[in-house]
C-alpha cells in the first residue's frame, strides 16, 4: 500500500496496549477493538463487517460482540475505539459467546438449508463452523418465517416486478431468502463505488434489500461492478456462473486461484482468478494499490473471451485466391472457408519469409510492424526489439498513438517525463480536482470510484467537457464548452491566472523557465474575448480559474477528449502551463495525470513500441543512446526515426510499406477513416496476424498466428499509475495457440537473430538492463510484491507516488511552458454537415470489441451498436429512441440505433467505436495532430438522418 | 452515481419538482451538514403539493440533494406516514394503539369501513378517501382518536362519522 497515504506510521509512535482475554496487546489510536484482536490472532466473528479498505463498520448485526470491563452491556468490537488500559474479554467471555451463538441462531432459522443455500461455504457458514453451531439442530429448535413477510404498513404494497429470486442479470443472482439484511451490499454500493443502485426498502419484518424501486436487477440501473456480490457474506448475491439451475451454489469449489491483474484498462486493478477444470469460474478484486479490492464490470465479468467458440487454436494460412478484405459473410468461428489450417512450422516459415523477401527486395523501410498495448512489457520489449533489429528500421508504433501520444509529446517537452507525475489515488489529497476530456465513470470505472470518494469527502470536481457525465452528480462545478474550443478555454483560464496574479512566483521562479513569454503570449486570450467561442461565460472561466490557482493542492486529470485533436498536444501543452504556473505539482494531492487507455499502454510505451524513442523514451537518434542499444543488442541500428500508426498506413497507399506484422492490434477497426486504413491492409503485399481471433485486420492478413490470451500468460504490465505489476497464467492455451512472446521469437529466428529466450523473466531481466526506470525492479521483486511504482530508489523502499519535487529530468532540471494558440479543428462543421460527431468507449466494452464483443455477460448488456443523442436532438430529427439513424460524413456512412442521452450536449452525436456491424471509425478524420500524430477521433463534422424502416439494423 | 443513472431519471414518470418545491427544498437543505438529513423534510415538502411521492419526485429529490435515489427510496418507505403510491384527497388515520383499543377502537374502524365501503390501505372510489391505520396519535385522554388530514378528533363515536367525514369534501 502506499504510504504517503497510510496513516499506519504516524499512529504507530502512538501506540498503547491493552488487555485482551488476560494478555497485553498493543493498539494504535483509531483501531477498533476488532483490529486489535486480529493483530493479535484472532478472528471475532463477524457479518455485517467487512475487513477491507473503504467498508466502514456498521455494528447492525452484533455478532462480534465483546465484553468490557466496567461496562454493563457487550460492544461490538466492530465499532468499539480501543483506549489505553481497556480490559476486554472475547474467546474467554461466556457472555459474549452465548451472544453471538444467539444471534447466529436466529440467523439461521430464517436460512435455506446450507445444502440448499446460493452458496454453502460463504462466510456465513464459516462463522456458523467457527462458533461450532450445529444447524440442523437449530433448525429443528426454532421455526423460521414462512416466509418473507409482505410490507406490514398498509398502504405500502410489494411492487409489481418486485422479486425475491432475482435471475434477471446475466452475471449476478439474488436469493433474499439467504440475506440476513446486513448492509453490506449497501455499503459496497454506496459508499464504496458509489454507484448508488442498492437500497434497503421497507421496515420492520418487511425490509428489503432493493435495486432501484425494488427493480428486478435486470433492468435497473446496475452497472455490474459486482462489489456487492464480493461483499455479500451469505451468497444472497451470488456470481450467476457458481448457481446451478436448482439455485444452489458454492463459492469455494475452484481447484485454484491465481492471483494476476485486470486485462481491460490502464487502471490495472488487482485480481484473482478462481480456477476449476482449467476454466475461470469467477473473478474477485485484491488489495491492488490502484484497487483496494474494486473491479468493475469487465474485469469482474468479462473473463470467458478466450473460450469464446470463435477463438484461434492452430495457425491458418490465407487460401490460395481468396481476396484480402471484409467479407459480411465470413465467420470468424468458421474461417477454413477462407484460410487452411497449418503447423506452426510451415506458418511461421512462411510468416517469417514473406516480410524476410520483402527487405530483400526493397530493404529494412518496406516493413513495419504494429506490438500491442493488451500484451506484456516483456512482448512489448520482444516486438520492438525484432522491428528494430531484424527487420532493420523503427517503423514500429501502437495504439498510443491513437490515444496518449500528443499528451506525451507534450509531457516529455515540457517536463521531460511522459509519464503521470502522480497516481489518481491523489485526488483523495486533493483540495480541487480537474476532470477534462474524460469520462472515468464508463473509461475508468475503478478510478472513477476514488474521484467520487473525494468529492463526498469534500474535494472540489471541476469538470470541464462538452458532455455531460455520470461524475456530474458530484461535480462543485461544470463547464460544458463548445466542442473544438478547449485550446481557447485553456488560454483563457492561464489570462485570468496571469492578469490577477494568482500564479506561484516562487514556484516558478525555482522550477520552470519561459513564464514570462507564457505571460505576454495570454495577455489577450481574456475570458470575455473567448466565451463566446468556448460557449462558455467569461464568468464561469474566471471563477475555475481561481479555484484551480487558489487551491492548495489541485490535481489536473485528462482523457481522450484532451488528447484526440488535431490541437491534442497544445491542448495538453495548456495543463501542464496551469499546473507549473501554479505550483501545482510535485507535492502530494497535485500532479498532471493523463488518464492512460489500455491495461499496459504506459508499458508498451516505456518499453519501446513508439518509432521515434527507444525503450524509456530515449531517442532514436542520439547517437549515444543508439550505441548504448547496440552494444545491449549486438546490432547496428538505424538511425532515423520511424512512422507512425496512420503514416504508415498512408506509406503502405504510397507503395513505400509493403510487408507488415501486426501482434493484437486491430487497425481495421481502430484507425481513423477505415475504408482508407482498410484499403491499405488490403494492398499489403504480405501480411502475418497474431491474435486471439480472425479480427477485422486478420481478415487482410496472410498468415495468422494464434496467440495467448491474458489469462494464460506470465508477464508484467504498467498502469496509468507507474505501477509495474506481475500477471500470472491461470489456465493452459487452447489447442495449439502459443504465447506471444514466444511466436515473436521464432519469428525473431527466422530473421536470423539469435534469440534464446525460456521465459518473459529472462526478457524482463534485459529489460531492466536498458530502462533505467526499471532500477530496483527486478522480476523475483515482482513475484513477491505483485506491484512496484516507478521510479523506485531501492531494492527494498517502496517507488514514488508523487515525482518531480525537487526537479524535472530535463536538461536544466526546470519545465517548460509552451505558449500555443487557439486552432479551430480540422473538420469544422458547416451547412452540409451541421452535427460534431464524438467517438469513444463504453462500460461494457473494450476498444474495438475483439474480447468483450466475445464475453458473453458483457456482450448481453450492450448487445448492438448505438448512437446517443439529446433528447431534443432526437426530437428535432423526427426519430424515436431506438429508432435507426444514418450518419454521413465526408468518408462514409453508418446505419445504427438511436438511444436518448440527457448528458449529450445538442448539436452532436456520440458513436462507440467498438462495434463491427456499424463501424464508428468509418466516419473519423485521419487529420493528424502535427506533434503527436494523433488523429482527430473526438471531431468530425457529420450529418444525420432518419434511417428508412429497410435500412434498420438487423436485431 | 452511475453511468446509467441518468436513463433512470429520462425513463421516469416526467415529474418534475414545482420551482417553489425546489427552493424550499434547497433551503432545507442548506440547515444541514448532510444532505441525507433533509431527506424528511424535502418528501413532506413533495408530499404536501401531490398527496403523494412518486417515483420521479425521489429522483428529483435525489437529484436536488446530490444523493442516490436508493437512499431517498429507503427513507420514504421508511417512515408510514409518507405515501409512495397514491391515497384519496383525505387521509383517515385512525388509532389502534392500546389506549384507543380499550375504549371503542374497534367500533369506530367498523363503523368508518362500513361507511366508506374501504378497508386498511384502501382508497374509496371518489378518490375523497383513504383509510389508514396509525400506532398512536398522543390522544390518548380523548380515545377513540382519529386524525384526518391535519385534524385530530377524539373521542368519536361511531355515529357521529358520516357528520364528521361531511367537512372533508
Amino acid at each position: 500500500m502506499n504510504t504517503a497515504l497510510s496513516p499506519a506510521a504516524s499512529a504507530q509512535a502512538d501506540a498503547f496496549t491493552l488487555t485482551l482475554d488476560g494478555a497485553e496487546v498493543s493498539a494504535y489510536p483509531g483501531e477498533t477493538l476488532w483490529q486489535v484482536a486480529k493483530r493479535a490472532g484472532e478472528t471475532i466473528p463477524h457479518l455485517c463487517f467487512k475487513d477491507a479498505p473503504g467498508y466502514r463498520p456498521d455494528g447492525n448485526c452484533r455478532a462480534c460482540m465483546v465484553e468490557v470491563e466496567g461496562e454493563r452491556t457487550l460492544a461490538a468490537s466492530c465499532l468499539r475505539e480501543a483506549k489505553p488500559g481497556m480490559v476486554v474479554k472475547s474467546a474467554t467471555s461466556e457472555r459474549a459467546r452465548i451472544s453471538r451463538e444467539g444471534v447466529m441462531e436466529l440467523l439461521i432459522a430464517d436460512q435455506p438449508d446450507r445444502d440448499d443455500s446460493p452458496d454453502r461455504s460463504s462466510h456465513f457458514w464459516a462463522m456458523a463452523d467457527q462458533l461450532a453451531i450445529d444447524a440442523t439442530a437449530v433448525k429443528e429448535r426454532l421455526p423460521s418465517r414462512e416466509a418473507r413477510s409482505e410490507p406490514t404498513v398498509h398502504h405500502v404494497v410489494a411492487r409489481e416486478g418486485s422479486l425475491t429470486h432475482d435471475t434477471t442479470h446475466s452475471a449476478m443472482n439474488v436469493n433474499l431468502d439467504a440475506c440476513i439484511e446486513c448492509n453490506l451490499c449497501v455499503r459496497a454500493c454506496r459508499e464504496v463505488q458509489v454507484n448508488d443502485v442498492i437500497g434497503l426498502a421497507n421496515r420492520g419484518a418487511a425490509s428489503k434489500i432493493v435495486f432501484d424501486f425494488d427493480d428486478p436487477m435486470g433492468d435497473s440501473t446496475c452497472v455490474a461492478c459486482g462489489e456487492c456480490v464480493q461483499a455479500c457474506p451469505t451468497g444472497a448475491l451470488m456470481p450467476a456462473t457458481l448457481i446451478d439451475e436448482q439455485g444452489h451454489g458454492d463459492s469455494k469449489v475452484a481447484d485454484k486461484t491465481v492471483d494476476s491483474v485486470c486485462p481491460y484498462c490502464g487502471v490495472g486493478c488487482q485480481l484473482t482468478y478462481h480456477v476449476k477444470n482449467d476454466e475461470i469460474l469467477f473473478v474477485e478484486g485484491r488489495d491492488g494499490p490502484s484497487n483496494q479490492n474494486r473491479l468493475c464490470v469487465k474485469g469482474r465479468f468479462g473473463f470467458d473471451y478466450p473460450r469464446h467458440p470463435s477463438r484461434l487454436t492452430v495457425p491458418l494460412i490465407r487460401r490460395e485466391g481468396v481476396p484480402k478484405g471484409i467479407d459480411p459473410d465470413f465467420d470468424p468461428a468458421k474461417p477454413l472457408s477462407h484460410f487452411r489450417e497449418a503447423s506452426w512450422d510451415e506458418a511461421l516459415d512462411l510468416a517469417a519469409k514473406g516480410l524476410v523477401d520483402l527487405k530483400k527486395a526493397h530493404g529494412p523501410d518496406a516493413l513495419a510492424g504494429f506490438g500491442s498495448a493488451k500484451c506484456s512489457n516483456e512482448e512489448a520489449w520482444l516486438f520492438q526489439k525484432l522491428v528494430r533489429t531484424g527487420f532493420g528500421s523503427n517503423h514500429v508504433d501502437h495504439c498510443t498513438r491513437l490515444c496518449h501520444a500528443s499528451s506525451v509529446a507534450a509531457l516529455m517537452e515540457c517536463i521531460g517525463s511522459g509519464a503521470v507525475t502522480a497516481s489518481f489515488m491523489q485526488a483523495q489529497e486533493a483540495d480541487v480536482v480537474i476532470l477534462t476530456g474524460c469520462n472515468p465513470t464508463v473509461n475508468h470505472p475503478v478510478a472513477a470510484t476514488f474521484f467520487k470518494q473525494a468529492a463526498k469527502r469534500g474535494t472540489k470536481l471541476i469538470i470541464i467537457d462538452p458532455r455531460g457525465q455520470a461524475m456530474g452528480a458530484y461535480a462543485h462545478k461544470a463547464l460544458r464548452f463548445t466542442p473544438g474550443s478547449d485550446v481557447s478555454l485553456f488560454n483563457a483560464m492561464l489570462n485570468v491566472i496571469v492578469t490577477e496574479e494568482l500564479y506561484n512566483q516562487e514556484y516558478i521562479d525555482a522550477h520552470t523557465e519561459g513564464f514570462e513569454a507564457l505571460k505576454a503570449h495570454v495577455r489577450d486570450l481574456t475570458p470575455e474575448a473567448m466565451a463566446e467561442s468556448c460557449g462558455v461565460s467569461a464568468e464561469a472561466i474566471r471563477e475555475v480559474a481561481r479555484e484551480y490557482a487558489k487551491a492548495d493542492k489541485a490535481m489536473i486529470f485528462w482523457g481522450m477528449g484532451i488528447s484526440q485533436h488535431t490541437h491534442g498536444t497544445d491542448n495538453a501543452r495548456c495543463l501542464i502551463s496551469l499546473a507549473l504556473a501554479c505550483g501545482h505539482t510535485g507535492r502530494p494531492g497535485t500532479g498532471l495525470h493523463p488518464l492512460r487507455g489500455q491495461n499496459n499502454v504506459q508499458g508498451a510505451s516505456d518499453a519501446g513500441l513508439i518509432p521515434m524513442v527507444m525503450p524509456d523514451y530515449q531517442p532514436v537518434s542520439d547517437a549515444q543512446v543508439r550505441s548504448a542499444f547496440e552494444e545491449l543488442w549486438n546490432t547496428k541500428l538505424d538511425d532515423k526515426p520511424g512512422l507512425t500508426v496512420v503514416e504508415i498506413m498512408e506509406a503502405i497507399h504510397d507503395g513505400t510499406i509493403r510487408g507488415m506484422y501486426i501482434q493484437g492490434e486491430n487497425p481495421a477497426m481502430s484507425d481513423p477513416d477505415l475504408s482508407h486504413a482498410r484499403a491499405a491492409l488490403a494492398k499489403l503485399e504480405h501480411l502475418v496476424v497474431q491474435d486471439l481471433f480472425v479480427t477485422e485486420t486478420a481478415q487482410f492478413a496472410d498468415v495468422i498466428l494464434p496467440a495467448s490470451a491474458w489469462p494464460e500468460k506470465d508477464g508484467t504490465v504498467t498502469n496509468t499509475n507507474r505501477q509495474v505489476q506481475m500477471g500470472r497464467q491461470a489456465m493452459p492455451l487452447p489447442g495449439d495457440a502459443k504465447p506471444d512472446w514466444w511466436i515473436i521469437q521464432e519469428v525473431a529466428k527466422r530473421f536470423g537473430l539469435p534469440w534464446n529466450y525460456q521465459h518473459p523473466r529472462d526478457v524482463f531481466a534485459e529489460m531492466t538492463r536498458g530502462m533505467p526506470s526499471l532500477d530496483h525492479i527486478s522480476w523475483e521483486r515482482l513475484e513477491r510484491e505483485d506491484s512496484v511504482t516507478y521510479p523506485c530508489p531501492a531494492d527494498d523502499a517502496p517507488g514514488a507516488d508523487v515525482v518531480f519535487s525537487d526537479a524535472f529530468p530535463t536538461a536544466s532540471g526546470r519545465a517548460k511552458f509552451s505558449p500555443t494558440l487557439p486552432l479551430p479543428p480540422d473538420e469544422p462543421i458547416d451547412a452540409d454537415y451541421p452535427t460534431v460527431l464524438t467517438t469513444g468507449r463504453q462500460l461494457e466494452h473494450w476498444h474495438t470489441g475483439s474480447m468483450t464483443r466475445r464475453a458473453r455477460v458483457l456482450d448481453d448488456l450492450e448487445p448492438e451498436a448505438v448512437a446517443s443523442l439529446a433528447p431534443s436532438e432526437l426530437r428535432r430529427l423526427g426519430v424515436q429512441p431506438g429508432d435507426p439513424l444514418t450518419i454521413t460524413t465526408r468518408r462514409g456512412e453508418i446505419t445504427l440505433r438511436t438511444r436518448a442521452d440527457s448528458l449529450m450536449p445538442e448539436g452532436m452525436v456520440f458513436v462507440p467505436f467498438c462495434y463491427a456491424e456499424a463501424a464508428a471509425n468509418i466516419l473519423t478524420n485521419p487529420a493528424l495532430d502535427p506533434f503527436g500524430k494523433i488523429p482527430e477521433f473526438k471531431y468530425a463534422a457529420c450529418r444525420l438522418s432518419k434511417a428508412a424502416a429497410r435500412e434498420a439494423v438487423s436485431p | 452515481m452511475n453511468e446509467n443513472a441518468h436513463l433512470l431519471a429520462s425513463d421516469g414518470d416526467g415529474f418534475i419538482l414545482d420551482p417553489e418545491d425546489l427552493r424550499a427544498i434547497e433551503h432545507e437543505r442548506a440547515h444541514y451538514e448532510q444532505p441525507q438529513a433533509a431527506c424528511i423534510e424535502a418528501l413532506k415538502i413533495v408530499q404536501r403539493r401531490h398527496g403523494w411521492v412518486p417515483d420521479g419526485a425521489i429522483v428529483a429529490i435525489a437529484e436536488t440533494l446530490g444523493i442516490g435515489p436508493a437512499e431517498v427510496e429507503g427513507v420514504a418507505t421508511f417512515y408510514s406516514l409518507i405515501f409512495r403510491q397514491p391515497v384519496g384527497r383525505h387521509v383517515i388515520l385512525i388509532c389502534d394503539s392500546s389506549s384507543c383499543f380499550l375504549v371503542g377502537y374497534d367500533t369506530l374502524r367498523e363503523a368508518l369501513s362500513s361507511h366508506l365501503g374501504i378497508g386498511f390501505g384502501q382508497t374509496t372510489a371518489d378518490d375523497r378517501f383513504t383509510l389508514l391505520p396509525v400506532c398512536c396519535l398522543g390522544a390518548c385522554d380523548g380515545g377513540p382518536a382519529l386524525m384526518i388530514d391535519d385534524d385530530t378528533y377524539g373521542p368519536v363515536a361511531a355515529e357521529d362519522v358520516a357528520a364528521l367525514l361531511e367537512d372533508y369534501p
